[in-house]
């Protein structure tokens, strides 16, 4: 079957929703706009889904290992005979697998902003800048050339800002927007610079035979790249540190995780969309793409498995103390995004050599990666989901104003229980068979890592839990609400979590159009972890067979219940047992409450150090100097100017004088000096 | 060129006039004698004093030049005079010595005529010019009708043609010689 | 008569150009300067005959020059005249100074 002929729609179709919904949206549109963007979307997936069975299932394998397919390939600019920026799309199971959760979860924002943005005055732009944003994303996925990927990686950066900052009259959202951008293109340029030596050093840009250039071990290019040093270091490894620097800012990677956190001021549609799913995921792709390559390199490998760690150790911590659900919701994905790093970073590498049974030496880890990838798409997809749910009621973020909301949205509480379940590791849901997966990969190859990710997944279903209990639960028996109230009862009290009344509850749960991804979402965090992901999933393309060791798995999944129960003891009925904690924990709580200060080190040192040092040298050269030479020779102008103008006096008389003054030193230069 | 007195410099003028026509005179060439006299002193003197008069500004003294000026002019003047009179005290004028004979009837047979060295087509050329600048003149000095001053123009007019037509008498003079 | 050397000639016709042009420069009534510009015209008439008479006796093109000169010269202080006039409608005053439309 011909791939080519509906691949490329994939991603052009949403384009052609943004140009469309963008130049039309606003005044011919409005609400139809979004049923556009919807049917256009649900095309999208279609297709994905449709490709994804071709690929999978009928005509991908040959030879028992997944092909690597180019349907399309279009010499865009060309530098040299062997060096070109092509267009192209390249199928191979991770970009398959890419295509279809980024139109899925795609189609499900799509809808549910049907019913939150509803009102919105700006509907058509919103829907538009979503399109923008899913084309971007596609086309990311697809890329067949390392620098496609950096093109639309920037366009998956601009889109993203664009969508943070959709409220633009609050400024928090337009500083939160601009941090994002910011980061994120400051981590780019590391990605330019290891893109650069990359393809000067293979001498080629697109990906197939970059990789393949790379990783043989006979290939003259790897001997030239890994033998010259730099500081020390081969040039090798600086490459794909750069190139990882990259995805650790698109991924918010301690540290520069900064911005995510501050990126929650953007819709809660977008957040699902972008900070759960797809856009964040971008830097594991881009490991998973250079996988061969990183595998070669061992230094690299490390620095993504500890940045991995750490962060998803620290994203946990910080989680535990944060009142604004979805700031929770925030570190949550880092937390998790660090999981799949570090699980690229202990992953083997198949090849010819491994043994089949040998999961790990497979690549277990690579595969674990992809496999919470997707599974970690559809149950954070979810939660944000539910968090927008909660907040289109209560019309407020902070955990303090929420409490017992179980009565009054059944189905989002349940959508809300299943996912954290999920995310807890507990099994059959989806979350327990990836995490499970990353811990056995981690435990064959590192075993700090493991002990690392075990802390972790414990403190994950911790703070889970503890939002799940403080938004659906925690309210004192006798008023427990099951009708609407009035708007201003009771004032809040800012000690723990869950004392105050919600504030406004004059809505339902929702429309339809709200509750029906929460129900797919929800159906599909149950299902998707029955999928045999090492089959299809695998650093070379052969499938494999991954077992389940159920003794493994008693140790995470003891540890995560242990998590809830502290949860459940703390937050199910509201006491004040948090506080006590806190004062007890203190200065730990403080430090966690703060985000450990990362933030005000960053302010400190762009304030400080680059305004002052760089910023204000540069303004003022720029004000005086520069400025000061156009004005000056502008000045001296229209001095000399003043000056000449004299000349032109309109005295017939003076004219004849300079006229014949004119001549006569014309007669003296022929006669004498004319030789 | 000094007096303050414009009536008086037309005198001057008049007196200048005459002494290059005797200048002509002692040249031989009283052809070019009698014509400046007719022409310059009878037209254009007589022009230039009737205009004196229509800009009723005869008897008043005109108003003196910043010295600046005068001084500048007065050095530029004798600078440009000296240079040109030492060229042409340096350069060797070879005299010649052939014949002169500037009778009145050879030059008119070559004015009109159409040989070599005939200038009868510049002399058809000027005569247009002629044409040209009487219209010229009088279109320059017409007023509308119905103004203070049409009265002046029309005196205007009439000395201009006068002035032209002189000199079409002159010409025809010549021709008919 | 020919025993006058050509130079002394010439001297007279470069003064009298001279002085024609210090009065142009100098003058401020529009009517001198045109009768300066007439003396300056004779003074290149003179010119023309001299080198003729000198330099060229066969030819006769001094000749011819200097007629044609004054002729034109004829019209154009008559056109000049003209201009005068207007300017005096215009201005009432012949003084160049009073003139400038043509200042910045």
């Amino acid at each position: 079957m011909n791939y080519s002929s509906y691949i490329a729609l994939i991603p052009l179709l949403p384009l052609a929703s943004f140009a469309v919904l963008g130049l039309f949206g606003k005044k011919y549109f409005k609400n139809l706009s979004g049923i556009i963007g919807c049917l256009v979307l649900l095309t999208s997936t279609l297709l994905s889904l449709y490709a994804a069975y071709h690929y999978f299932f009928v005509d991908g394998k040959i030879n028992g290992s997944y092909q690597t397919l180019i349907p399309l390939k279009y010499t865009w600019l060309s530098f040299s005979d062997s060096l070109s920026i092509d267009m192209g799309i390249i199928l191979d199971p991770i970009s398959v697998m890419m295509l279809v959760v980024v139109t899925f979860v795609s189609l499900m924002v799509h809808i549910f902003s049907l019913g939150y943005m509803k009102g919105e005055e700006r509907f058509g732009t919103y829907y538009s800048f979503l399109s923008l944003f899913t084309f971007s994303m596609l086309g990311l996925v697809v890329a067949s050339n390392i620098f496609q990927i950096y093109i639309f990686w920037e366009l998956v950066g601009v889109s993203s800002y664009l969508l943070i900052g959709f409220y633009y009259d609050r400024p928090s959202a337009v500083a939160a927007s601009k941090k994002a951008f910011i980061v994120t293109r400051f981590a780019d340029l590391g990605f330019l610079v290891g893109i650069l030596i990359l393809g000067f050093q293979s001498e080629t840009l697109d990906f197939n035979t970059l990789i393949q250039r790379l990783t043989d071990i006979h290939s003259p290019q790897l001997l030239a790249i890994a033998s010259t040093s730099f500081l020390g270091i081969s040039l090798l490894t600086w490459a794909l540190t750069l190139v990882f620097i990259g995805g650790a800012g698109k991924s918010a990677m301690f540290p520069l995780h900064i911005w995510l956190p501050d990126a929650m001021e953007g819709p809660t549609p977008v957040s699902a969309l972008i900070h759960a799913a797809t856009m964040v995921v971008a830097g594991v792709y881009l490991v998973a793409r250079l996988f061969p390559v990183f595998h070669i390199n061992e230094a690299s490998l490390h620095v993504v498995t500890w940045v991995g760690a750490v962060s998803a150790f620290l994203a946990a911590v910080i989680a535990c103390t944060q009142t604004d659900i979805k700031r929770v919701l925030a570190y949550s994905t880092m937390s998790q995004i660090g999981y799949m790093m570090f699980a690229l970073g202990v992953s083997g590498y198949g090849g010819e050599n491994a043994r089949l049974t040998d999961a790990v030496g497979q690549g277990l880890g690579y595969t674990a990666s992809m496999f919470h990838l997707f599974t970690h798409a559809f149950f954070k997809s979810l939660l944000f989901l539910c968090a927008g749910a909660v907040i289109h009621i209560v019309h407020s973020n902070d955990m303090k104003d929420m409490g017992g909301l179980r009565k009054l949205m059944p189905i989002t509480s349940i959508a809300f229980l299943i996912a954290c379940l999920a995310i807890a590791g507990i099994p059959p849901f989806a979350g327990f068979f990836s995490k499970e997966e990353i811990l056995m990969a981690a435990w064959q190859n590192h075993p700090a890592i493991y002990y690392i990710g075990l802390i972790t997944s414990g403190i994950t279903a911790f703070y889970m839990f503890r939002l799940y209990f403080s938004i659906f639960w925690n309210r004192t028996p006798d008023s427990q609400l099951t009708t609407p109230l009035a708007a201003d009862r009771v004032p809040p009290s800012a000690l723990a979590v869950g004392q105050g009344l919600p504030k406004a509850q004059h809505h339902s749960e929702g429309t339809l159009s709200m509750k029906l991804p929460l129900v797919i979402l929800a159906i599909g965090t149950l299902l998707v972890g029955f999928i045999p992901f090492s089959k299809f999933i695998s650093p070379d393309g052969k499938p494999f067979v991954s077992e389940m060791h159920l003794t493994f798995s008693i140790v995470p999944v003891a540890i995560a219940t242990i998590g809830i129960f502290i949860a459940y003891r703390l937050y199910f009925r509201r006491s004040d047992r948090p506080e006590k904690l806190a004062a007890a924990l203190g200065g730990l709580y403080n430090a966690a409450y703060r985000k450990f200060y990362i933030d005000e080190i960053y302010l400190f040192i762009t304030k400080k150090i680059i305004f002052n040092l760089v910023g204000k040298p540069a303004a003022w050269i720029d004000r005086n100097i520069v400025d000061g030479t156009m004005n000056g020779i502008a000045w001296t102008t229209g001095r000399i100017s003043v000056l000449i103008k004299g000349v032109q006096s309109g005295r017939v008389q003076s004219y004849a004088l300079y006229f014949f003054g004119g001549i006569v030193v014309l007669i003296i230069v022929f006669l004498y000096l004319w030789k | 060129m000094t007096t303050r007195k414009i009536f008086r410099s037309a005198i001057w003028l008049l007196f200048s006039l005459i002494g290059i026509a005797a200048l002509y005179f002692w040249l031989q060439v009283e052809f070019i004698a009698a014509v400046q006299i007719i022409v310059y002193v009878g037209g254009i003197v007589v022009l230039i004093i009737f205009s004196i008069f229509l800009t009723q500004q005869s008897g008043n003294e005109m108003p003196k030049q910043p010295l600046k000026r005068t001084i500048t002019s007065a050095l530029a003047v004798l600078f440009g005079f000296g240079l040109t009179f030492l060229q042409i005290w340096k350069y060797n004028f070879q005299p010649s010595t052939k014949n002169f004979d500037w009778s009145v009837s050879k030059i008119g047979s070559q004015m009109l005529g159409t040989k070599a060295a005939g200038y009868a087509l510049p002399f058809e050329v000027v005569s247009m010019l002629l044409l040209a600048a009487m219209i010229g003149c009088i279109v320059i000095a017409m007023k509308a009708p119905g103004s203070a001053t049409s009265g002046k123009a029309k005196e205007e007019k009439l000395e201009t043609i006068k002035e032209a037509s002189e000199i079409e008498i002159t010409i025809n003079e010549i021709t008919g010689t | 008569m020919s025993d006058v050397p050509i130079s002394h000639i010439l001297f007279v016709s470069t003064a009298l150009f001279f002085i024609g042009m210090y009065g142009l420069f100098t003058r401020r009534n529009m009517i001198t300067m045109l009768m300066a510009i007439e003396l300056i015209l004779n003074s290149v008439n003179i010119n023309f005959v001299v080198f003729n008479k000198y330099l060229y006796p066969e030819n006769l093109d001094g000749i011819f020059f200097t007629i044609f000169i004054i002729t034109i010269a004829a019209a154009e202080a008559a056109v000049a005249i003209a201009i005068i006039i207007n300017l005096y409608r215009s201005h009432r005053s012949i003084d160049v100074e009073n003139a400038g439309e043509m200042k910045w």
